[in-house]
């Protein structure tokens, strides 16, 4: 038994699960209706409920994060990515477009913000941190700039489809959890039923090797961050729905913080290498079920951030073996 | 010219020929007025930006600055309601600081964390703090706010140095000296160039780590100090994605974001690229914050192209 | 140079032991110092120098044995320990800050007070005393990245020479030197001989070490060979040292070596080369034909393989594979015409650590299936456990992370993954190496095989046996250039080695 108990505390998956659990025992015991689901107008309602379509965001921004600090990169640029498929969305709107038109639009947005990072990075070479991060500096003034020429004074707008997205349901799922699964489920597709995963595991882990073995790891890094943007367009869709508006300013702010947060408390190292994608998912639904945790106990929001810093803490603490053996030396007082 | 001083050249003649297009654009564009205006309303990014560029040289990163900057703000203003003088509240920040960014700097070094994922926890943490003091903007109100308002030293021509721009220049001043006439400063650069070689070399990694991060917390902290009285209040949101401009103040300056390549005093003219270019658009009358951020994204890809191409040539093993 | 027989030692090493995990780096070696001597250290990669030397440094612990300095025993945890001894340390690759000026450099070091304020005209002043009594004379407010290598040493060098230092250690200094460079070096070492101090060189040049040394030691996996004084033993013997003698077992299959001629030819390389790197040379391969590539540390033999494979640009020369013309080629585009690859250095370019056992083996098979195509997990099972059993991998589950396996094993995993992309042509690189001694065996009876089974293979070795017994030709290579061919029933170590000294002597 001690063994099976030792592999288990080992296994990866433990700690986020242990955690969402943790957190969400916690927040049951607060307050008493906590674990409650309702039927209302046709659809699911409840606190549970509630923490998986809030998650749906970050978790689809985070999914594509993962791929990318796979190869040992980051993408800082997801929240700007975020602003200009927004605005893009609200132009094309105004433009009359059809809703399929629309939704390529700003799937196609994502995919180019996605394919200027992966050249910076993969073909000139440049640090990911440095590279994604002057789309994070022009990416909001490029949406804004879209929404002035294109958008009209007013970037709000009314869409059928985006509505339905938002907050319809199918068969009392909400729509954004179904297609939230649904994207899910075609990039793990993507990436355990073919060679993708396995070469970008294996670029991250070593990419000299990877070039060696013929793996052609500049093309592999190219289509992560292509696969990021696209993640994050998605994600775009689903937050311009919900607001009804686009907001290149404060739209996203900070989610590519969740989206690396998400991706570490999934197991995910950003020195690259193994990709975790259903922890990644556990990861976000952690964020989220803390945020809805502090809400519901009473507690004022602000908590929240402090309670992510020592969630971040906490979490590579447990990872990091140096740092277990520096507090236990520290602790113990044994010489190192 | 030795290759390294290329980058803050780029940075001057950036700097110059902004200000030059400025001129010819718009009458009373190349004034000491406008000069003066530029330093005292971006002071406190400068600052912060200083000693973001002690961290980034030696190849590192801070991202709690601007939450730094929020929660000192806030602190000074409670305080202040409490009867404290605001410099003695400062002093308390500014300690404050230090010992975070010793904390943090610690942290990293000891447990061999990444610095993007310590500082991170940072600027969670410190936003967070912020929010517990106060939820909405707290006045200063203290009379040394009028008198730091007031204060001014003028320049020739019809522009004036006011005290905001002043403790800037001290602070550049001092980070100038640290930078280039200690023996840390000679290790921040080291540990910047080549962490594995200074280690071999005698280098105190651990100590001069420590003491790198401190002087980020002191910046940001004296930034945190400046903001508040610029504005005098405290306000929980002050400083939000600060990190970013600071970042990209150093980067303009000349600094390479991959350390060990740099100078302090680019920063100041990075930081001033970033208060001309908004200033410009002022001017312009749109006030359209969009063409801020996409012309500080292209200068910055400008910038680190060059860099990359630059960074190239440094390396050692290139000569054989 | 023999007066050491009265002096004091100024170090004494004794036994001494290191093993990491899955290897044992060294096994009782001894190592004494005399002030005022230049004593060489000798060996192949992976004889234990570099693990001694840091040991001696402080840069290592040792598990074994213990370090005298002037008779008292010593103990350092770290290279400031033993700096504060006197002990200072010039590394092959020049430690220095590439974009500081020189001055700065200089001033770098253990800190007396870390705030404390730097004169920089007081600095300069030193920089250059330093220097000039190195006979240096050069702008020190330059960058010293932007000198040649040969003065970045004498930098390097000069930075390590305290007022106080007394051992000085030279770890391959003339690497990227020339002859008047190296005479520079040289003319400086003799002077420190001179007053006294004690230099540990090691190289792989052995007209430098008879010009230079008066004491010759020489490792080989981990044990001390023998010690010598430089005048009373031969070139050939000395490399005999190094590379000689391992097990008996290795000649018996030299039995076995087939009597059938090569078949087709398979690789043509003509004028291959690539400046700086390898001088353009012919080659070679047969299928059922072994070809070693022997050839001292330094001389060329990673940089002709990676040449073949395309892992290095050639910018000189052409490459037929099955009569197509492969120049420019990329690993990718050699893989899928039948070229393998064993790199040397497995743990930088062969193994991703964090991946299993099998996707590792699998990783250039799927590489040539592309990323569609994903090979069914069934299949890739299959054959990860063939290659298991027929490498005789220790492990009992092909789903672990391979950086768990002992060295050994992961070298056959690395092999594994070359063999199980079918190739009809086979490059190796350092095979046996970090494979314990009792299954290099294994590895030539594989090779063997393999060549029966119609395979073409170069091997590229520092292990001269392993060499005669597995191949049917060998080229021979010496500094970064091929030099010889001895072919059938001449092979045989006299005569390699005699190739690799050079009748003429030999310039460097």
């Amino acid at each position: 038994m001690p063994g099976r108990l030792k592999a288990l505390a080992q296994s990866r998956a433990v700690w986020p699960l242990l955690a969402l659990a943790l957190i969400l025992i916690v927040a049951g015991s607060v307050s008493p209706n906590f674990f409650e689901i309702r039927i209302v107008e046709g659809r699911l309602f409840g606190n549970l409920i509630d923490i998986l379509y809030r998650a749906v965001p970050t978790a689809l921004v985070a999914l594509g994060m993962a791929v990318v600090i796979g190869t040992r990169g980051i993408d800082l640029s997801v929240g700007s990515i975020i602003a200009i498929v927004g605005a893009v969305i609200v132009w094309r709107i105004k433009m009359g477009d059809p809703h399929i038109t629309i939704l390529f639009s700003a799937l196609a947005a994502g995919i180019l913000c996605g394919m200027w990072n992966g050249f910076l990075v993969s073909a000139l070479k440049i640090q990911p941190i440095i590279a994604t991060l002057i789309l994070m500096v022009a990416g909001r003034g490029i949406g804004m700039l879209i929404n002035q020429l294109y958008g009209g004074t007013d970037p709000s707008f009314e869409s059928a489809l985006l509505q339905w997205m938002s907050t319809g349901s199918i068969w009392l799922i909400p729509t954004r959890l179904i297609l939230a699964a649904g994207i899910f489920l075609a990039l793990w597709l993507l990436i355990r039923r073919t060679a993708l995963g396995l070469f970008i595991e294996s670029v991250g882990g070593n990419a000299a090797a990877s070039n060696l073995a013929g793996v052609k790891a500049g093309l592999i890094i190219f289509v992560a961050y292509v696969l990021s943007g696209l993640l994050s367009a998605w994600a775009g869709v689903i937050m311009t729905a919900d607001t009804h508006t686009s907001d290149p300013v404060s739209v996203a702010l900070y989610i590519e913080l969740d989206a690396i947060l998400a991706v570490v408390i999934g197991g995910g190292s950003l020195a690259g290498g193994r990709i975790y994608l259903g922890m990644t998912v556990i990861g976000a639904l952690v964020i989220q079920a803390l945020t809805t945790a502090t809400l519901i106990s009473g507690l004022p929001p602000e908590y929240n951030l402090i309670i992510k810093a020592l969630v971040v803490l906490s979490v590579l603490f447990l990872q990091s073996a140096n740092a277990r053996r520096a507090i236990g030396s520290l602790v113990l007082r044994r010489s190192p | 010219m030795s290759k390294k001083y290329l980058p803050l050249a780029a940075t001057v003649a950036v700097f110059l020929a902004l200000f030059l297009v400025g001129g010819s654009m718009y009458r009373n564009f190349l004034s000491t007025l406008v000069l003066g205006n530029i330093l005292a309303d971006n002071a406190f990014i400068i600052i912060a930006a200083i000693g973001a560029t002690f961290v980034i040289l030696s190849g590192g990163i801070d991202l709690s600055i601007g939450s730094m900057i929020g929660f000192v703000g806030v602190c000074m203003a409670v305080l202040d309601s409490m009867g404290w003088h605001p410099l003695a509240t400062a002093a308390v920040m500014i300690c404050f600081g230090i010992l975070y960014g010793a904390l943090q700097g610690f942290i990293i070094d000891y447990c061999d964390i990444q610095p993007f994922i310590v500082t991170l926890a940072g600027l969670f943490l410190l936003r967070g703090l912020c929010f517990m003091v106060t939820l909405e903007s707290v006045p200063i109100r203290h009379d040394f706010v009028d008198l730091y308002a007031s204060a001014k030293l003028p320049l020739p021509g019809r522009g004036v140095l006011r005290s905001s721009a002043l403790v800037m220049l001290a602070a550049l001043a001092v980070a100038i000296f640290i930078a280039h006439f200690t023996r840390f400063g000679n290790n921040v650069y080291a540990i910047g160039g080549d962490k594995e070689s200074a280690r071999l070399m005698g280098v105190n990694v651990r100590r001069t780590t420590v003491g790198i991060y401190a002087i980020g917390g002191f910046y940001s902290a004296l930034a945190g100090v400046v903001y508040a009285l610029y504005t005098s209040s405290g306000y929980p949101l002050a400083g939000s994605t600060l990190e970013l401009s600071a970042i990209a103040a150093v980067v303009l300056g000349g600094t390479l974001l991959t350390g060990g390549v740099g100078m302090v005093a680019g920063t100041l003219f990075g930081g001033m690229i970033l208060g001309l270019i908004s200033t410009l658009i002022i001017f312009h009358g749109s006030l359209n914050s969009a063409w801020i951020m996409i012309s500080s994204g292209v200068l910055l890809f400008a910038f680190i192209v060059l860099h990359r191409f630059l960074v190239s040539s440094f390396d050692l093993r290139g000569t054989s | 140079m023999n007066a050491t027989a009265n002096l004091k030692p100024r170090v004494e090493m004794r036994s001494i032991g290191k093993s990491f995990p899955g290897v044992r780096a060294l096994s009782s070696v001894d190592f004494t110092l005399y002030p005022g001597e230049v004593h060489a250290l000798l060996g192949e990669n992976g004889a234990g120098k570099s693990t001694l030397i840091k040991i001696l440094t402080g840069a290592l612990s040792r598990d074994a044995g213990e370090i005298r300095l002037d008779g008292k025993p010593v103990s350092f945890n770290s290279t400031g320990e033993a700096q504060a001894h006197g002990i200072s340390t010039v590394y092959q690759e020049v430690n220095l800050i590439p974009a500081m000026s020189v001055t700065k450099n200089l001033a770098l070091g253990p800190s007396r007070g870390a705030l404390g304020v730097i004169s920089w005209g007081k600095a300069r002043k030193r920089a250059r005393g330093k220097l000039s009594r190195l006979k240096l004379n050069i702008d020190t407010e330059q960058p010293v990245g932007s000198f040649s290598v040969a003065v970045q040493q004498l930098v390097a060098i000069a930075h390590a020479l305290d007022d106080d230092t007394s051992v000085l250690v030279l770890d391959e200094p003339t690497a990227s030197l020339d002859a008047q460079e190296t005479a520079t070096l040289f003319g400086i070492v003799s002077d420190l001989k001179a007053r006294g101090m004690a230099i540990v060189f090691i190289t792989h040049f052995l007209d430098q070490v008879y010009e230079i040394s008066d004491r010759i030691s020489v490792l080989r996996n981990g044990n001390l060979v023998a010690t010598h004084m430089a005048s009373e033993i031969s070139r050939q013997d000395l490399i005999s040292e190094m590379i000689g003698r391992e097990l008996g077992e290795v000649e018996a299959t030299l039995a076995h070596k087939a009597e059938t001629g090569p078949g087709k030819q398979k690789l043509v390389a003509r004028d291959l080369g690539r400046k700086r790197t390898l001088k353009p040379f012919d080659l070679t391969l047969h299928a059922g034909e072994v070809v070693g590539l022997a050839g001292l540390l330094g001389s060329g033999r990673t940089e002709m393989t990676k040449l073949i494979f395309g892992a290095i640009r050639s910018d000189s020369g052409e490459i037929r594979v099955d009569g197509q013309d492969m120049s420019g080629a990329t690993p990718r585009r050699s893989l899928a015409s039948g070229i393998a690859f064993c790199p040397e250095d497995r743990k930088a370019e062969g193994l991703v650590g964090d991946l299993s056992i099998r996707e590792n083996i699998m990783l250039s098979m799927q590489a040539k299936r592309g990323w569609l195509r994903q090979l069914p997990r069934r299949d890739q099972e299959k054959i990860a456990a063939e290659m298991i059993r027929a490498l005789g991998i220790a492990t009992p589950d092909a789903e672990k992370p391979v950086r768990q396996l002992s060295g050994g094993n992961q070298q056959k995993v690395v092999l594994a993954r070359a063999l199980a992309s079918n190739p009809g042509i086979l490059l190796l690189d350092e095979p046996t190496r970090g494979i314990d001694v009792g299954a290099h065996a294994e590895i030539i009876t594989l090779i063997r095989k393999l060549c029966n089974d119609g395979m073409a293979l170069l091997v590229a070795s520092s292990e001269l046996d392993e060499i005669v017994a597995a191949s049917d030709r060998v080229a021979v290579l010496r500094d970064r250039e091929k030099v010889g061919e001895i072919d059938g029933a001449d092979i045989n170590r006299d005569n390699i080695i005699r190739m690799i000294a050079g009748d003429d002597g030999g310039q460097h």
